[in-house]
């Protein structure tokens, strides 16, 4: 394999790992501000594809496309919090599991009866497609770059915001002690839905940006909340920076391993038992990698606390 | 608790009676809709000892439920094409034998259910949930890139396995078969639940502090439940790939593995016989319900947030908290 095959597949891992974090660091700051595990967020990726591939198909217009995923995802999160979530932060994990579960199976058959079983494609646009030349020869996917540098922005963004703003207070000063904060006067439940809307927000961001690649399908959403929650384990729940750096490690881990490991397996089998026996535990090698760090770390890379 | 145990005796005679009935009425296609119901029942039972009696909110019980049913299908695909599983040191050929799938399939799930179980048992909670649905993902995975038994087409069975004595592609007779080992295996779980390891598998759950005080170690009576919860959930797995002759990918999904759990919910958590009026609820609503209208998910959706938002407890809480109020 040559080292320029190598680069792009390290930046196609960083482009993975980097969608990743938009959907994990939702999760873990709706996990560590209220205390939920929502297993829906993966429906909020996927109504943010919906919401930019219908945009998309009537106006044509990827900007208006990606407005509308934040839009549409954002809108929906709020619904959601309001009507169903609400009521299940002071509920055990167990509720808040089969709850969500319920709320994934009313988002999938919904959306299929709006949109109906058949795929919908989402279009780079024009100022987006092709490739770019990076230095040292290397050939890339514009779109992908964009991609790599708009999710990278918006991590430098909500680590700002996080860090430097005082929404971003309110929300640590949540994760440290929820009564207090409630005692001295921040409005508790505006607060959930702010940050639940955000959350929603970041996961239909990601699924637009995702629905130009792939397509836009009922179902899209789960594998991808399943990969962030390996993400969080590795990473440790409630910690941005846990989830920016296990999103990162998980995205090189599985698009290295699906391109290195059949090769490496050549060196010393036959090729297509190489190709077998690489590929299957290419498809293992995220979950291995978080069977070691729970070995090692069962609180997670930069998990402080322990339940 | 008369109540409950009357309530129990009526579900499982319904759960007889109506095979039998459609059996004298020559509606093959509503015993196998009970035979699904039994399955269900089965591997829901297996995910209440760790639920119910644990406390371990597991949503990985998919895998156990894919480990039973891939040890029943390659045992038979193996038994069908005449070739040997393994040819060195000894030679072991596949079988169509139930007895030996059943045994098969119980030791693999105990034995993933120790490898998963002792890693994930090392965290609690929140983390604990993610973690086995992230491992019943990992086995989805394999099983769709491994091309030997099918990858994602699945592997199909010609011929229902074989049990002695027993005419096994007569519905009836499969019926009778799945609902004895059901007897069986709620007289096992009924059995853990009141034995010195259920009340302080119980008491571990109540409180971790107090039993650790009592000289327990509660990793160690999470992990025993986990297993023995896992092997039940990959029997109930080798019956359901018997009853359809039919292994695929799907049966790891993390869908198996939610709706495993509304059978348990939707019956009631932690009582013995939940999971079979859950079971029973659920083949009930997606056969109704699925005749109305092929998003009949919406509504089971709806009935499942509806049972955890109001009615907690399930169905056994419904009616045994109701009928209690009479006395």
């Amino acid at each position: 394999m040559s080292t320029i095959l190598l680069i792009e597949q390290t930046l196609n891992g960083l482009q993975f790992g980097v969608m990743l974090f938009l959907m994990a660091a939702g999760l873990t700051l709706i996990f560590g501000v209220m205390g939920l595990i929502n297993l829906a967020h993966g429906s909020l990726y996927m109504v943010g594809a919906f919401a930019a591939a219908g945009v998309a198909a009537v106006t044509g217009s990827f900007l208006l496309a990606l407005a509308a995923s934040l839009i549409a995802a954002a809108l929906a999160g709020v619904i959601v919090e309001m009507l169903v979530i609400r009521r299940l932060y002071d509920r055990d994990h167990l509720d808040q599991v089969l709850a969500t579960f319920a709320l994934i199976l009313i988002f999938s058959e919904g959306t299929r009866w709006v949109f109906g079983s058949f795929p919908l494609f989402l279009d780079t646009p024009d100022w987006l497609s092709g490739t770019v030349m990076l230095p040292f020869g290397i050939e890339y996917s514009r779109y992908r770059l964009a991609i790599i540098l708009v999710g990278l922005a918006v991590a430098a963004g909500l680590f700002w915001m996080i860090a430097r703003t005082r929404i971003g207070i309110r929300i640590r000063a949540g994760e440290n002690d929820r009564e207090m904060i409630g005692a001295l006067g921040v409005n508790i439940s505006r607060l959930y839905t702010l940050v639940f809307a955000l959350g929603a927000a970041l996961a239909g961001f990601a699924g637009a940006l995702i629905g130009a690649i792939q397509t836009v399908q009922v179902g899209m959403g789960e594998p991808v909340l399943i990969l962030a929650f390996v993400v969080i384990v590795i990473g440790g729940i409630g910690s941005i920076k846990g989830a920016f750096i296990g999103a990162i490690l998980v995205g090189l881990t599985d698009t290295l391993g699906r391109s290195l490991l059949p090769v490496l397996f050549g060196l010393v089998m036959e090729p297509s038992a190489a190709t077998t026996v690489g590929a299957s535990l290419a498809s293992m090698a995220i979950y291995i990698l978080m069977a070691g760090v729970l070995l090692f770390r069962p609180q997670g890379l930069f998990g402080a606390r322990t339940t | 608790m008369r109540r409950e145990t009357l309530l129990n005796a009526a579900l499982m005679l319904l759960l007889l009676a109506v095979p039998l009935w459609a059996h004298v009425t020559d509606e093959p296609f509503t015993i196998t809709l009970a035979t699904r119901a039994v399955i269900f029942a089965i591997a829901g039972v297996g995910l209440n000892v760790a639920l119910g009696l644990g406390g371990l909110v597991s949503l990985g019980h998919a895998l156990f439920f894919g480990v039973g049913g891939y040890a029943m299908g390659i045992l038979a695909f193996h038994a069908q094409t005449y070739a040997p599983l393994i040819d060195w040191p000894v030679t072991i050929d596949g079988t169509k034998s139930m007895p030996i799938i059943w045994l098969v399939a119980i030791v693999t799930s105990a034995i993933a259910a120790l490898g998963i179980g002792a890693l994930s048992l090392r965290t609690t909670g929140v983390y604990f949930i993610m973690i086995t649905l992230a491992f019943a993902q990992m086995f989805y995975f394999f099983t769709i890139s491994w091309p030997a038994y099918g990858g994602e087409d699945g592997l199909s069975i010609y011929v229902r396995n074989g049990f002695p004595g027993l005419n096994t592609m007569d519905p009836i007779q499969f019926f009778a078969l799945c609902y004895g080992l059901l007897l069986l295996v709620l007289f096992i779980v009924w059995r853990i639940a009141r034995s010195p390891f259920g009340l302080m598998l119980g008491a571990a759950r109540q409180s971790q502090a107090r039993a650790q005080a009592l000289g327990q170690v509660p990793y160690r009576l999470y992990l025993t439940a986990f297993v023995v919860s896992g092997a039940i959930t990959g029997l109930a797995g080798a019956l359901f790939a018997d009853l359809n002759r039919f292994v695929s990918p799907t049966m790891f999904s993390w869908q198996t593995s939610g709706e495993i759990m509304v059978f348990v919910i939707l019956g009631g958590v932690g009582r013995v016989f939940g999971p079979v009026a859950g079971a029973a609820l659920f083949i009930v609503l997606e056969h109704s319900l699925g005749g109305l209208s092929e998003f009949w998910h919406i509504y089971l959706g709806a009935i499942l947030l509806g049972v955890v938002l109001f009615a907690r407890g399930g169905l056994y809480g419904l009616l045994a908290g109701r009928e209690r109020a009479h006395d």
